[in-house]
């Protein structure tokens, strides 16, 4: 006999994978990230955009900032459900995180690719 | 069964003030501020980035607002909290994977976490901002 209540199997399953899936490719960008700026020591504005032009660290802070989008979506609507009781505010919440985290994403592309 | 999970009255203590939180339930809270507050900043970080790249005019606008004192100090700041989120998120995937979860080493791994993390803070502010 199937009777759950609110909590089924896997539920949340995919997000906290996720969230840890995430955090490994920040936290791996963000030791490629200080070592590149260790090593150029980026003074100039042409130094510092030649981190960025470079392809594969233009790739790999796109890919940063998706997972910062993302893995802020998980963490922030945690915050939303532990916090704000009532269903109304939450949802609301919730569609305004989105909203900006969205809009965050389209900011980003635009500021690495036409820079 | 999932009733009785559900319905089951626990007892509750959530008067803060009386609470004394251990080393891991601070760095915990910190963890949860710190994400909180970067996800906040986002807009600011993106500005700075933007204005950075986009021409040597800009980047010399942004230059002058990091190197304002004030903005150094904000951004250390900033930079704590970020080093205290990646750390505390190391520790929690070693968590994950069951490592040091005896009350010993997770109070243990909570101090070297606090350790990491402001040193980090400070050789990275030393570097960038100083």
């Amino acid at each position: 006999m199937v009777n759950r209540i609110l909590v089924g199997a896997h539920y949340g399953l995919k997000d906290w994978i996720i969230q840890r899936a995430t955090a490994i490719i920040m936290a791996v960008y963000t030791i490629i990230f200080l070592v590149v700026v260790g090593a150029v020591g980026p003074d100039s504005f042409d130094a510092w955009r030649g981190i960025f032009a470079n392809g594969f660290m233009r790739f790999a802070t796109f890919l940063f900032f998706v997972s910062v989008f993302y893995h802020a979506w998980i963490g922030v609507r945690d915050i939303w459900m532990d916090y704000v009781k009532s269903d109304g505010l939450r949802l609301l919440l919730m569609i305004a995180t989105v909203a900006v985290l969205v809009g965050y994403a389209g900011w980003a592309v635009q500021i690495l690719w036409r820079m | 069964m999932a009733e009785m999970a559900i319905t089951k009255k626990r007892p509750k203590n959530l008067d803060l003030p009386t609470i004394r939180l251990p080393l891991p339930g601070i760095l915990s809270i910190i963890h949860r501020i710190s994400g909180a507050v970067i996800f906040l900043l986002l807009p600011f970080l993106l500005w700075l980035l933007q204005g950075s790249l986009a021409s040597a005019e800009t980047f010399a606008v942004v230059k002058g607002v990091v190197g304002h004192p004030l903005a150094k100090l904000v951004l250390l700041g900033l930079i704590w909290l970020y080093m205290h989120h990646f750390c505390a998120g190391i520790r929690y995937l070693m968590l994950d994977l069951h490592k040091g979860i005896d009350l010993e080493s997770a109070r243990l791994s909570s101090k070297v976490v606090f350790a990491v993390s402001i040193a980090l803070t400070l050789i990275i502010g030393a570097k960038v901002l100083w």
